[in-house]
């Protein structure tokens, strides 16, 4: 099943990883531009997995007090605070409270403040480096092209934390073992919809086919950029990225480490062949250095 | 202090573009005594998760590169006649050995599941390279320090037996073991470089060579230390050698990584990069002078032992710190987007 591609580059993982008639690839297109922030992705996620809380936390960070993904939040809706324009070097003065949504009364000058908000999950990789890296087995890549953790064979060695690019996957403190966001392995063997999906009431999280979900986000940038947002970015899309693209990817408005997010990511494993080979070449220098200092002299 | 970095950060961002607090560059008006990294970031909080490993970890790499340098050394002394020297690498070989089983397993979030990594045979899992390398070790390393003991038993009955098998046996596991050695010592360079950790991977090049130097000069510190004086002309030069190699590849990691050498400047990291390399040259020189003195070759010994130590702890640290800040993960990924080389499939 190794094939040109199975450490990087394009590549549709389940038939690499060994599935024959593998079902079509699923994932998630989160669409910022109409996140509203209201959580029920991370509630529903925490309710239909059973993930413990993560702490009751507040962070100072706008409307975030989640703070990042961790083993207990799946899901992490980042809120970021920005002024806009030509006011942004002046002190912010956000208006009275009115009855009225702001923007909508003609008369009144838009603000110039401007809040994102994103549902941040696991990017289950095309090239995933917790699973390259994983000894045990535990984390396999599904059917569907998602990347899942085995509760039942994780020995909490830790590795594959280390080897995220996007700092997703962590260690329970009071269990020891890795957990992460499965795409809801348990419910979309059964067709149903991921439960954050199925919750979010804007459609910012869409889940289906990677090939249809791509397409369905490069119409909703065109649609943006024709709209007057040219900010509108897609991010972790492209399957020729540094992680032959994300299974779970997102249109954004900012660039992706306003957000938390690398700018470049790149699978740990492109360059394990490279790595090793110097490690031969150690390993040889260090032998060819024993046989020299018991060869080279009398003492 | 990597907590009030990473607050500071965000509004330290280029220019007057605005980082997401909404603040603007330079307001809070810190005094800085290095140019600030211009980057933006989310609260200033970390992309990636920092390694969850404790100290068990960089104290692995250091007894099991010890391992494998003694099982080297003892090799080289048992196919050299001296018997003192052979001694003393496989007993510590062994001893190494076992402390490096204790740290790996202690270390895991399930010790009890830690057979688990004997599953599966992953080559793109350095870890699991690893535990088949050490599983092909452990039982060889423990064969040729267990002919040490031949000379106890009685010379009659099957003890008796066992008494004129295990010199061969010995010879040979003895051999076994110092051919695997180098992959043992080795592998664990790969294991760290093979992580999303900045100033570790790019470091890979690099980092074989300073775990192979600092194998060895470990191993030779304790042959300086241990084994009889007369014995110990190869552990001086191989002190000399496997110092040489691991100081020259700590420097090509500093002068060759830029921004993300800091780590292993800065900080706790520098600080034991900075006693390594004191303890190092120390422990050669006394080596290398102390010829003819036990106390002055125990002393050098001591030293380079001390000094592996402080080196596998200080590029652990310098990892971890380049992991906690978000400016090593996000300004050289930015350099290569502005740049218009992002990372693309090259085929």
């Amino acid at each position: 099943m190794v094939g040109a591609n199975s450490l990087y580059g394009p590549l549709d993982p389940a038939p690499d990883a060994g599935y024959p008639d593998a079902p079509p690839r699923m994932g998630f297109f989160t669409d910022t531009s109409v996140c509203i922030g209201c959580k029920a992705c991370e509630v529903a996620c925490k309710e239909w997995n059973g993930v413990p809380e993560d702490g009751l936390n507040l962070l100072g960070m706008s409307f975030d007090n989640t703070g990042a993904l961790s083993a207990n939040s799946w899901r992490h809706v980042a809120f970021i605070e920005q002024p806009v324009g030509r006011a942004e070097r002046e002190a912010q003065f956000l208006g009275m409270p009115s009855s009225d949504l702001p923007g909508r009364d003609d008369k009144a000058e838009r603000t110039d403040f401007r809040w994102l908000m994103m549902s941040d999950v696991c990017k289950h990789c095309t090239h995933a480096a917790c699973l390259d890296v994983c000894p045990t087995g535990a984390l396999f890549r599904t059917e569907f092209g998602t990347v899942v953790v085995q509760e039942d064979i994780c020995n909490g060695c830790g590795y594959c934390i280390s080897a995220c690019p996007y700092g997703v996957i962590d260690r329970r403190e009071d269990d020891g073992r890795a957990w992460k966001c499965t795409l809801c392995y348990d419910r979309i063997g059964d067709g149903l919809t991921p439960a954050c999906a199925k919750a979010c009431p804007t459609e910012s999280i869409q889940y289906g086919p990677v090939q249809e979900l791509r397409e369905r986000a490069q119409a909703r940038v065109a649609r943006l950029h024709e709209d007057g947002v040219p900010e509108a970015r897609l991010y972790g899309s492209d399957p020729n990225d540094g992680v032959g693209g994300d299974g779970a990817f997102f249109l954004l408005l900012d660039e992706p480490e306003v957000y938390g997010l690398p700018p470049d990511p790149v699978v740990t494993t492109r360059d394990l062949p490279a790595m090793w080979r110097r490690a031969g070449l150690a390993a040889a220098a260090m032998a060819a250095t024993v046989a020299a200092v018991f060869l080279g002299g009398r003492s | 202090m990597s907590g009030h970095r990473g607050r500071v950060a965000p509004v330290r961002n280029r220019g007057d573009r605005r980082g997401p607090s909404g603040r603007r560059t330079g307001e809070d008006g810190e005094p800085m005594n290095v140019p600030p990294a211009e980057f933006r970031s989310y609260y200033g909080r970390p992309i990636l998760k920092a390694p969850v490993w404790t100290h068990d970890v960089p104290a692995y790499l250091f007894t099991g590169g010890l391992a494998a340098g003694s099982s080297l050394l003892a090799a080289g002394a048992d196919l050299t006649g001296r018997p003192g020297l052979r001694r003393t690498g496989r007993l510590t070989s062994l001893a190494a050995l076992g402390a490096s089983a204790y740290f790996l397993i202690n270390d895991l979030g399930r010790p009890e599941r830690f057979h688990h990594m004997l599953r599966v045979a992953k080559p793109t899992s350095p870890m699991s390279v690893g535990a088949w390398i050490l599983t092909a070790f452990g039982p060889a390393a423990g064969v040729a320090a267990a002919a040490e003991l031949a000379a106890a038993l009685p010379r009659r009955g099957v003890l008796g037996l066992v008494r004129r098998v295990l010199p061969p046996a010995g010879r040979a596991a003895g051999v076994a073991a110092a051919g695997i050695a180098p992959a043992l010592a080795t592998y664990t360079a790969v294991l760290i470089a093979d992580t999303a950790v900045p100033s570790w991977h790019e470091a890979y090049p690099d980092l074989p060579f300073v775990f192979a130097g600092s194998a060895l000069a470990s191993a030779a510190g304790v042959g300086l230390a241990a084994a009889p004086v007369a014995e110990t002309g190869p552990a001086r030069r191989l002190a000399l050698a496997g110092t040489a190699m691991e100081l020259a590849a700590v420097q090509r990691i500093e002068a060759r990584l830029g921004l993300l050498g800091e780590p292993y400047r800065a900080g706790h990291a520098g600080r034991l990069l900075g006693l390594g390399r004191a303890l190092a040259v120390a422990g050669v020189a006394g080596a290398l002078l102390g010829r003819r003195s036990r106390a002055l070759s125990a002393l050098a010994g001591a030293s380079l032992v001390a000094a592996a130590a402080a080196t596998r702890f200080g590029i652990y640290a310098g990892g971890v710190a380049s992991a906690r800040d978000p400016k090593y993960t996000v300004l050289p990924q930015r350099e290569r987007v502005d740049e218009g080389r992002p990372a693309r499939d090259a085929g």
